[in-house]
């Protein structure tokens, strides 16, 4: 902490925070990300769904990025750059929906086993160790497979493979924290069960979650691309970043930009969920600081 | 050991049943007709009724896992519902391919993992570490369609320097394997860059230091080997990120291997072929963790056996 802290402002985890680089450069493009998604329609120069008849050239190829399209049009002579802003929509939509939905299966498992333990902890945990033997990916396509896919499947289906891993991570930091002394002692004072669930380990429980929520974003977000990109995923004609590079997959060696331009937006878009979420695993571990 | 050894083996089993009862339920229980997807759209009322009997899908649930498993434990995974194969025999016959593009990403991932991992360790603090670790964060941020693509790109369509896709030699080999190994030595290179610097600090390497020995002597003696003993454990868990990632690189790179089998199943919604390719992947999984929980206490003393 610098000198003098006294007659500073709180070192909130939020100042901490922006005090990172990294952190600072994953917030901003997380915001560009959420600006392009909530403004696409007035953002946009063209409709996502509209061909234009110039936006292919006279031998029917897609035009590369520059003069009237910004990135350039796909196959069918779409706007590339107006299908990116409304495939940010479907990304972030997908990843904080699906992320939502598996850290609440995740923590109400993870509390559930870590806190009553015995026979439904055990069996609960066992259930974890089976979800754990399958590949992630391959559960995800078995069950897109399965159902007929929409935008809720997808985000059901990421839910459903990804909540695994919070399980774990809350589960033993439940058992860490109903070990600690502090809990103990209002146990010997005859707190109830119910007290010492939600006014001490659920609060404590909040970093945690809040690190694992930022950082599952990034697994969600690539997930549903990788969906996508083998069509199992959100279906066309509805852009997503994924399914832009599926469809103009087999056209990689004469339009790269139909595949690396939605492909660099997926990647900052998952590296600057990693970054937030490391960064914020440092500010709100109490162990870490003044370290920055 | 002995009785750790059966506790573990038995857990393993365990798990398996219950794999195979998830693969049951998702292949004959979720579907809304698997009778129909089989006999195809053309078949008639009675065709679908002796298909039905004779996968024996009027029979009560239990019965039906029960022969499930049975057939299972004969090694018999179903029949593919449009190639009219059987699935364990098209997974065999692609096994080996995946199995040394497996081996080779595994190579890859270690190589350049843990050599960037010792270098980050040894110039800790430093721009290059900063630079290796932000570097390790972009690999394990980007999705292996845009990293194959992306080298098949510039390697293959810019430089010419390897084949498109496809199969057979050495250099059709090497694009794959970097794709599948990059975001592996991204999860590597940070774990072995803190591994390393812990036994920088370690007793030991102080000791060594103390009796005179040089300081590359040192880190390729007494601290490289220590630091990667934890490392090495971890290959048998990687085995689940791997059976996901062939599907995605075997798609784009071409190569005729088990993922491949299974996307092409994914395009006609074959799913015996889909839910084959997760049983084995699972399997695999399983019998990785169950080798690297069993190799750990044997690499490192200090790891009791529970």
């Amino acid at each position: 902490m610098s000198p003098g802290g006294a007659t500073q402002r709180p070192d909130t985890a939020w100042r901490r925070l922006l005090r990172r680089r990294l952190a600072l450069f994953g917030l901003v493009i997380i915001m560009l990300a959420v600006f392009g998604a909530v403004f696409a329609p007035w953002i946009a120069p063209w409709a996502p769904q509209e061909q234009h008849f110039d936006g292919l050239t006279l031998e029917g190829s897609p035009l590369p990025p520059g003069g009237a399209f910004l990135f350039g049009t796909d196959l069918l002579g779409r706007d590339l750059f107006s299908r990116m802003l409304f495939g940010a929509r479907t990304s972030l939509v997908i990843g904080v929906l699906a992320n939502g939905i598996a850290l609440g299966i995740g923590t109400l498992v993870g509390v559930s086993a870590g806190f009553f333990r015995g026979r439904i902890g055990g069996a609960l945990m066992r259930l974890t160790d089976l979800m754990m033997a399958f590949p992630a990916l391959l559960l995800a396509i078995c069950l897109a497979a399965i159902f007929t896919p929409s935008l809720w499947i997808v985000v059901l289906v990421i839910a459903l493979v990804n909540w695994v891993q919070a399980a774990r991570v809350i589960y033993t930091e439940t058992t860490a924290l109903s070990e600690r002394e502090f809990i103990q002692a209002e146990r010997t004072l005859g707190a109830g069960p119910g007290r010492i669930l939600f006014r001490h380990i659920l609060p404590h429980l909040v970093p945690t979650v809040i690190v694992w929520g930022t950082l599952g974003i990034s697994t969600t977000v690539l997930l549903e691309a990788t969906l996508s990109f083998l069509g199992i995923g959100v279906q066309p004609p509805t852009p997503s970043w994924g399914n832009i590079i599926f469809e103009n997959q087999t056209y990689f060696q004469t339009a790269p930009w139909l595949v690396f331009i939605p492909g660099a937006a997926i990647v900052a878009l998952a590296l600057a969920f990693n970054l937030v979420g490391d960064a914020l695993r440092d500010v709100l571990d109490p162990t870490q600081r003044g370290r920055d | 050991m002995a009785v750790y050894l059966l506790r573990r083996l038995g857990q393993a089993v365990l798990i398996l049943l219950g794999v195979s009862f998830i693969t049951f339920i998702l292949l004959y229980v979720l579907p809304a007709d698997p009778v129909r997807q089989i006999a195809g759209r053309a078949a008639t009322a009675q065709t679908v009724e002796n298909i039905r009997q004779q996968l024996g899908l009027d029979q009560p649930f239990i019965v039906q896992y029960g022969r499930y498993l049975a057939n299972l434990a004969r090694g018999d995974l179903g029949r593919s519902y449009l190639q009219k194969t059987d699935v364990a025999e098209l997974i065999r016959s692609r096994l080996p391919a995946t199995l040394l593009l497996m081996a080779a990403g595994i190579f890859a991932e270690l190589l350049i993992g843990l050599t960037l991992g010792v270098i980050a360790a040894l110039w800790r603090g430093r721009a290059l570490d900063q630079g290796l670790m932000v570097t390790s964060f972009v690999a394990v941020s980007a999705p292996q369609f845009v990293i194959g693509l992306l080298l098949l790109y510039v390697f293959a369509v810019k430089l010419g320097w390897f084949p498109i896709g496809g199969y057979g030699t050495f250099a059709h080999l090497v694009l794959p394997a970097l794709t599948l190994g990059i975001l592996g030595s991204g999860w590597y290179s940070r774990m072995m860059r803190s591994s390393m610097i812990e036994a920088l600090r370690a007793d030991y390497t102080r000791t060594a230091r103390a009796k005179g020995l040089g300081r590359l002597r040192v880190i390729l003696r007494h601290a490289l080997p220590n630091a990667i003993l934890p490392i090495v454990a971890m290959i048998g868990i990687d085995i689940g990120i791997f059976m996901g990632g062939i599907v995605v690189v075997e798609s784009v790179f071409g190569w005729p291997g088990m993922g491949q089998l299974a996307w092409q199943a994914i395009q006609r919604v074959d799913i015996p072929i889909i839910m084959g390719v997760t049983l084995v992947s699972a399997t695999a999984i399983v019998l990785g963790n169950l080798l690297a929980d069993l190799i750990a206490p044997m690499i490192d003393p200090r790891i009791r056996l529970r």
